[in-house]
């Protein structure tokens, strides 16, 4: 039985009085890739926002219901403390303008004014664009601001961002929507490097992303979750109606 | 059969031509006084500067000679203590406009800096004068700087808060995403990213007071002594050129030539320098 | 190299046992516990003692930047009230001493104590519209060459830098030169003409506060006329209009409430204009009148405060002075306002 990292409890999430999530219930276990897929409009991407509690930042915006990682419910914490361990990466990619390649990776710790040491810092740069799958490409210009690198370089970028704070959860707004087909097939070839230290949630707009890259999908629609499952089965043997329709092609 | 034309193709692209050049003339035109003026003044300044000029103070009537140092010296002291009151709280206004564009507070508090703005340089210095120089009981420079600071305050709030609006939200989602908090996410990223039209709003907002002389009227009142304290009657520059262009005494006036010069060249060299800083400093978003 | 990095599976907080966790692990051992007041486990009770840590201080930080974001935005607002309100005190006792009736009395007369603020009103009135009027045409010539002739190339960045310049000039250099430039010019004029040759007085102010305020109605002319949408001009080129015509019948009426507000911005900053005028107007506390009005000596309401405020020696005197000033800030503010709303309703539009 594979430990649950993520746990939702009659969780719900709205924009003032538009209820968006519905009395979501989910397991989401460790060391998996997780997609959450569903038409336009159904709740993924504020669900996704509930879980590092940037949904509350737009104003008007509550939830309620119990959000856990691990055993901690993450409403209980101050929202800084739950984004130190799980972090994002969003559907555009948005390094930081004003700072170097070098500087972005170890923005989290930058910008906090966590002062590493040299050669600590040098490490940790090295191995977040590694694991990102970006070192080769830029190690001879880590000191050049992001702006001049591809939209897909950009947002392995992002991801070397966000694995350089150490994470325990990855989540993942439609992260390849805005870039080109090569792009996207190596940021999803990374999803299955990724995995192995790490939980990726990926909300995704794309069935067939879903399909290659997940080991589990959850499948909302109109704020609920619909069904959650094994990836495989999900695809080939959907419990729900609603599910067999979308897979299917019936909405989008 | 034909319809006549309203009228013939010919007259009216002449119309469209005189008017053009009508346009031309009239715009071309006021550069004019402009160059008039700055070259007036050059042409009588520049044979009053000279080193007595710029390192002592006036003579007393009758002695020719003497210079402006106590203006100078003056005019920088006042314009830096409200720099430094001005900018930072300018700044924080500017930051909390942006980022709460539909409070109350904010719409009150835009609606207040902008009838700042409008408000005259001779109403802020009366008004000054009732809050400091009469309770303190004599004129002082520090009057003379909350004065001109008053008068900077909307145009650093105004161009930070227009800055920063343009810059895409993504930008703080992703800085707030890493756990960064609230406050180094402005800090840190926020206001460095906007920083060229922070800092361009910030020099001509000095650039704008360095050549005040209504407020310091009454405040900072003027001194014919080189001063330092603050707590004291002190010169500057717009205020000498003032009070001497209109003084019956040769003397005097061309020291006031002399210090016009000066002015024009600082405040010139201020615009110059905010051009230079936006192109540098503008960040690619 | 991933092993290293790689956390330890158990729960980190319950967890006894610390073995090769990464230094930020270390640290969020360290500040979790109080973050949550979570009494369960050993390791929380040992690491409570080093609990005045960073991120406390960090959260800290943070509510009191967004507390004195909330405050220095109050202090605006109160600012500006506390300059309506020292004005309106201060205008107190020349109210009750001289009632309402001042605003239109004829004479000012300090010496024998009768006040009467009309002639700084006519003189107000007086130099800033006929400012208004010598500059309109110029601005908007301007702005119709920057903004649809050229809206690029060095042309237009020399007579937009020359624009932006004309604003920069201090005010007490435009007064100097006009003082020692102007004045003597207009004395020629006036004698030509017959008028009284005082050279200083409404009419050299007026030139003067002309020049002065170019730049405010152009600058946000320009603006506008260069928003236009080009399918609006395009649909009237492609009927055969002339460039003449698709200014005056396209551009020049989408941007009409636009340009109304350039000029109110232009009249609001004629109307607070202070030391130009002070220096070039001649200091008359007479009414203009007669054939050549514009020509005689005079003040408006900025200079007479600027001439004689520090010679007001008593409450009433000083205080009709400081009625003036709050007359001035009621007008400007007004038509500042009306502006600003203009503004915004057309880019809202």
């Amino acid at each position: 039985m594979e430990d649950t990292i993520v746990r939702a409890q009659n969780f719900n999430a709205y924009f003032g009085t538009n209820h968006v999530v519905k009395n979501v219930n989910i397991d989401l276990p460790r060391n998996n890739a997780i997609a959450v897929m569903g038409p336009s409009g159904c709740g993924k991407t504020t669900f996704l926002r509930c879980i590092n509690r940037m949904h509350e930042l737009i104003a008007g915006a509550h939830v309620d219901g119990k959000m856990y990682l691990h055993q901690e419910d993450i409403y209980d914490m101050h929202p800084i403390f739950v984004r130190l361990k799980i972090g994002m990466v969003f559907q555009r990619p948005n390094p930081f303008p004003n700072l170097s390649i070098y500087d972005n990776v170890i923005a989290g710790y930058k910008l906090v004014g966590m002062k590493l040491p040299k050669a600590e810092r040098d490490q940790k740069v090295e191995e977040s664009l590694t694991k990102a799958a970006l070192w080769n490409e830029v190690k001879d210009s880590l000191h050049k601001k992001g702006t001049f690198l591809s939209g897909g370089q950009q947002q392995r970028l992002c991801i070397a961002r966000a694995i350089a704070m150490e994470p325990e959860v990855m989540l993942f707004d439609e992260p390849t929507s805005a870039l080109d087909p090569i792009s996207t097939a190596s940021i999803e070839e990374l999803f299955f490097e990724l995995k192995k230290s790490y939980t990726l949630i990926i909300v995704t707009h794309n069935m067939q992303q879903a399909a290659r890259v997940s080991d589990r999908t959850a499948f909302f629609y109109l704020g609920e979750l619909v069904e959650f499952d094994d990836t495989k089965q999900m695809f080939t043997n959907p419990k729900d109606l609603r599910t067999q329709n979308y897979i299917t092609g019936r909405f989008s | 059969m034909n319809k006549k034309p309203t009228s013939p193709i010919n007259y009216r692209l002449a119309k469209s031509r005189a008017y053009q050049v009508l346009i031309i003339i009239f715009a071309m035109a006021i550069t004019i006084p402009l160059f008039f003026i700055i070259g007036y003044i050059f042409v009588q300044g520049v044979q009053k500067i000279n080193w007595t000029f710029l390192t002592h103070i006036p003579k007393p009537v009758g002695e020719s000679g003497g210079g402006i140092a106590n203006a100078l010296v003056g005019s920088l002291i006042i314009v830096a203590v409200a720099a430094v009151i001005a900018i930072p709280i300018g700044i924080m206004c500017g930051i909390y406009l942006s980022e709460n564009k539909r409070s109350k507070l904010a719409y009150w508090s835009r609606l207040s800096v902008d009838i700042l703005q409008g408000v005259p340089s001779i109403v802020i210095g009366i008004v000054v004068y009732f809050w400091i120089v009469k309770p303190a009981g004599g004129f002082s420079a520090f009057s003379g700087s909350i004065a001109l600071a008053i008068m900077m305050l909307p145009i650093v709030v105004r161009s930070t808060e227009e800055t920063l609006k343009l810059l895409p939200d993504s930008l703080k989602e992703a800085a707030l995403a890493l756990g960064i908090p609230y406050h180094r996410v402005i800090l840190s990223v926020i206001v460095p990213c906007g920083i060229s039209g922070i800092l361009s709003g910030v020099i001509l907002s000095v650039a704008r007071i360095a050549g005040e002389t209504a407020p310091l009227l009454f405040t900072a009142f003027g001194n014919p002594y080189l001063s330092g304290d603050i707590r004291k009657p002190m010169q500057s520059l717009p205020l000498l050129i003032f009070n001497y262009a209109t003084s019956p005494y040769d003397d005097w006036r061309d020291l006031a030539w002399g210090a016009s010069l000066i002015l024009l060249l600082w405040v010139l060299l201020l615009n110059i320098f905010t051009k230079v800083i936006t192109r540098r400093w503008k960040i690619q978003l | 190299m991933m092993e290293s990095l790689s956390f330890n599976k158990e729960a980190i907080v319950s967890s006894p046992e610390i073995t090769r966790k990464s230094w930020l692990q270390r640290w969020l051992l360290r500040v979790i516990p109080y973050a949550m007041n979570n009494e369960k486990s050993a390791t929380v009770t040992k690491t409570k003692a080093k609990t005045t840590n960073r991120s406390s201080k960090q959260i800290r930080w943070e509510n009191f930047f967004r507390n004195a974001l909330v405050w220095i935005a109050v202090a605006m607002v109160v600012l500006m009230l506390g300059v309506f309100v020292t004005l309106c005190i201060q205008s107190i006792p020349s109210f009750k001493a001289l009632g309402l009736k001042y605003l239109w009395g004829r004479t000012w007369d300090p010496v024998n104590e009768v006040y009467g603020a009309w002639p700084f009103l006519i003189g107000t009135l007086l130099t800033s519209f006929t400012a208004l009027i010598i500059s309109i045409p110029f601005s908007f010539a301007v702005a119709i060459f920057l903004g649809e002739y050229y809206p690029n190339g060095w042309l237009s960045n020399f007579l937009r830098n020359a624009v932006e310049l004309i604003a920069a000039v201090p005010s007490v250099i435009y007064g100097f030169w006009g003082l020692f430039v102007l004045v003597p010019i207009v004395r020629k004029l006036e004698s030509g003409i017959g008028a009284p040759p005082f050279g200083v007085g409404i009419f050299s102010a007026s030139l003067v506060l002309a020049i002065m305020v170019i730049p405010y109605a152009a600058s946000l002319s320009r603006e506008l006329i260069r928003l236009v949408p080009s399918h609006l001009k395009e649909g009237a080129y492609a009927l055969g209009a002339t460039r003449y015509e698709v200014i005056m019948k396209v551009i020049l009426p989408y941007t009409k409430s636009g340009l109304l507000a350039g000029v109110l911005l232009s009249l609001g900053r004629a109307l607070g204009e202070t030391m130009a005028v002070t220096m070039v107007i001649g200091n008359s506390s007479a009414i203009p009148s007669g054939k050549f009005f514009l020509f005689g000596p005079g003040n408006t309401m900025a200079s007479v405060i600027a001439n004689e405020f520090t010679e007001a020696a008593t409450t009433t005197y000083l205080s009709a002075l400081i009625e003036l000033g709050l007359v001035l800030f009621l007008v400007t503010v007004v038509i500042n306002m009306i502006g600003k709303r203009i503004i915004s309703r057309f880019t809202n539009e």
